[in-house]
């Protein structure tokens, strides 16, 4: 037996790096999170090369002409080209082939009867700008015959006709990359959800684990209750950072590697911004959830005390499709600036270049207050009520002390 | 007051309504194994979460070596709670490690020291395994390893007895008494009398909140009224009601349980016994520390 000395003092940076050690050792080793990471990063391999394919077959219109109206296939594809619509042509024997082929999706739209009096066949509707460019053509004809009839030569007054044209002036030049910028954002929102909602649940699941096996007051005997929860928030915070920096990062060498992606600074940006959020929304959320977890004694429990919290974040992640196709408009700004949606809403208006310093700045001094109150908050309840095992604790007691 | 002693001083707690403890004391001193006995609801796992700081006072102190224990004080004590816990998911060896560390042990002293125990304590074959995944007699040898494992200066146990069988109460009273002989004070609680008697240096008794008696189990028996037992077998029923000083405690089968006030004659008792025949047993049979228990219990429902 040795005599005790003062060595045995535990300071309080000591305590939270062991309690983070901890988490960091149990949650990393474990099967769960490598697999998990896999099967996250298989879900964005697959919604990558969804994505690719969207963006090549989407707009591709195929039309099929058949009998006269093969004519038409040199003005379509030249109209088209000057709408910058993609629209191919291909001739169809006769009419009821094409009809199966459009029945099977084939084709998109099937063109038959004679240039001045076309026939278009397409299983649902007609893309309104197809239907004007076959109008046109046959307008065109009819036009055409017309001139002629009055003794004039087509060619000469088309000539004279297309040379008019409207002047354009732009304010803004547009933006290529908006599509990309938009996959890049929803992808940042979805990864932003998941693992604020996955680490945020952890932290309350441990304390309840700590609870349930009331491992909590050997630790509680030695390790003062904040620096137990800022330990567990910490270690469990930095899996999460580590988890979405794998997935951030070979999400992004993949895209890029295969194309899908040409705006790899855009998305190394936002890459960057992501994880700086994900670190302000973890720690506003982590301090709620942990407070909301210590208020039960069991896991059965948990999901009651949870759904609220849940909640709000899963109505920040819905908000974001809004968001993310409209990241100008006043309903996005404004979300965007409130503390407990703006870590999943404003990396994605970041991502779309529609987020301005002044703004994000604002949004940035917001959340971090929040932070600050609710980390006071989620420490006072989880201090009063960690050690109170049993039935369900009453917030209003619990902040009461 | 010597050095190395834990001091409870006049301690009370009420939650709500309920007086859990009322203006408790007692010290444990250093080489000192200290029962702390008391029916259910008396206060004892209180007082030691008290002691721990796992719950706070209203009133009073406790101290260590003549200082208020702190926090810093706290991380010297090995603790095992009534409620056993462990992580059920860590293996024995990680968690006995990272519960010295907490204490403030340097990691390879941490290590040193958990191993020692597991070995000390049978669970070489287990220290692999998750705890959750041992028996339960084995989660409690565990458990008293977590409470040893960082050289606590002080070792407050709550029932650490309960759920053992023989072979691992033998262990247990082993460590307990030769953690005592190193000079750290031990205190227990047990409702395991004859075991807190025989280990046992001093005994304290709480009941309702309150300690009704502390002191060594051979001053405490001997203070209290004893008993005789004789054997008179031709003795008619109620021979021995009239002697002064004598109560009769039971009366069965020729053999009688006689209770002496502390002035009463024995020697007469013998005379009236060997009046009725011959006597084959007269024993003086000292209070048992179970029997001063129930007095003392039953003392507390009168009143």
């Amino acid at each position: 037996m040795t005599q005790p000395t003062d060595r045995r003092s535990v300071t309080p940076l000591t305590a939270v790096r062991l309690v983070a050690l901890r988490e960091l050792n149990t949650r990393l080793r474990t099967r769960g999170f490598v697999a998990g990471t896999l099967l996250i990063l298989a879900v964005l391999v697959g919604y990558l090369a969804l994505q690719a394919s969207l963006f090549s077959d989407a707009d591709r219109t195929t039309v099929g002409l058949t009998g006269q109206a093969a004519a038409i296939a040199e003005p379509l594809e030249q109209g088209a080209r000057q709408l910058d619509e993609d629209i191919r042509t291909q001739r169809v024997p006769d009419v009821e082939a094409g009809r199966e082929q459009v029945r099977a999706g084939e084709l998109d739209v099937l063109v038959s009867g004679s240039p001045a009096n076309l026939r278009a066949l397409v299983k649902t509707e007609l893309d309104p700008q197809v239907r004007a460019l076959l109008s046109g053509i046959s307008q065109q004809e009819v036009l055409d015959a017309k001139l002629i009839e009055a003794g004039l030569d087509p060619a000469e007054v088309m000539s004279e006709v297309n040379s008019v044209r409207v002047q354009v002036s732009t304010l803004e030049t547009p933006d290529p990359e908006r599509g990309q910028r938009l996959v890049v954002a929803l992808v940042m929102l979805g990864l932003l959800y998941m693992s604020i909602t996955t680490y945020g649940s952890l932290v309350a699941q441990g304390i309840v684990e700590e609870k349930a096996s009331r491992v909590v007051e050997i630790l509680l005997s030695t390790v003062r209750p904040w620096h137990l929860l800022l330990g567990k928030v910490i270690g469990l915070g930095l899996v999460g950072l580590v988890q979405l920096a794998v997935l951030g990062v070979s999400g992004l060498v993949m895209a890029t590697s295969t194309g899908v992606l040409t705006i790899s600074g855009v998305a190394t940006q936002t890459l960057l911004w992501g994880l700086l959020w994900y670190l302000l929304g973890f720690f506003l959320y982590a301090t709620v959830f942990a407070g909301a977890g210590s208020l039960v004694s069991r896991q059965e429990d948990m999901q009651a005390v949870l759904t609220p919290v849940t909640i709000v974040l899963l109505v920040g992640f819905l908000a974001g499709f809004a968001v993310i196709q409209e990241p100008e408009g006043t309903a996005a700004v404004v979300l965007s600036m409130i503390p407990f949606l703006a870590p999943i809403l404003m990396p994605g208006r970041i991502a779309a270049g529609a987020a301005g310093w002044l703004e994000i700045a604002l949004s940035l001094a917001l959340t971090v207050a929040a932070i600050a109150v609710l980390t006071w908050l989620g420490a006072r309840v989880y201090r009063a009520a960690v050690l109170r095992t049993g039935s369900r604790i009453r917030l209003r007691d619990a902040l009461r002390g | 007051m010597p050095q190395r002693t834990l001091e409870i001083d006049s301690v009370s707690k009420r939650f709500g309504d309920v007086v859990a403890l009322d203006s408790v004391s007692f010290d444990v001193r250093p080489g000192e194994l200290f029962g702390f006995v008391g029916s259910n609801g008396a206060g004892k796992t209180t007082a030691m979460r008290i002691v721990l700081g796992v719950v706070s006072a209203d009133a009073g102190e406790v101290r260590f070596d003549g200082r208020p224990v702190t926090h810093e004080i706290r991380t010297r004590i090995g603790y095992m709670p009534e409620e056993r816990g462990l992580y059920p998911k860590m293996k024995v060896l990680d968690q006995l490690v990272y519960l010295a560390q907490l204490h403030g042990m340097p990691p390879n002293e941490a290590h040193r020291n958990a191993e020692t125990w597991i070995g000390r304590l049978g669970l070489t074959d287990r220290r692999a395994d998750e705890v959750q995944k041992l028996s339960l007699g084995n989660q409690q040898r565990v458990q008293l390893a977590a409470a040893l494992v960082h050289d606590p200066a002080v070792l407050v146990l709550d029932e650490p007895f309960s759920g053992l069988d023989p072979i691992a109460v033998d262990v247990m009273s082993d460590v307990l008494r030769e953690q005592a002989a190193s000079g750290v004070p031990v205190i227990f609680s047990s409702h395991q009398l004859e075991l807190v008697e025989r280990l046992c240096d001093r005994v304290g008794i709480i009941r309702s909140g309150r300690i009704v008696a502390c002191d060594s189990v051979a001053e405490l028996t001997s203070s209290a009224a004893s008993q005789l037992v004789v054997s008179a077998p031709a003795a008619p029923p109620g021979w021995a009601a009239a002697l002064p000083g004598v109560r009769v405690v039971s009366e069965s089968g020729g053999s009688t349980v006689l209770e002496l006030a502390p002035d009463a004659d024995d020697q007469s008792v013998l005379a009236a016994a060997l009046a009725t025949g011959p006597v084959h047993e007269f024993t003086r049979r000292k209070a048992s520390l179970s029997e001063l228990f129930r007095t003392a219990v039953a003392e507390g429902a009168i009143r």
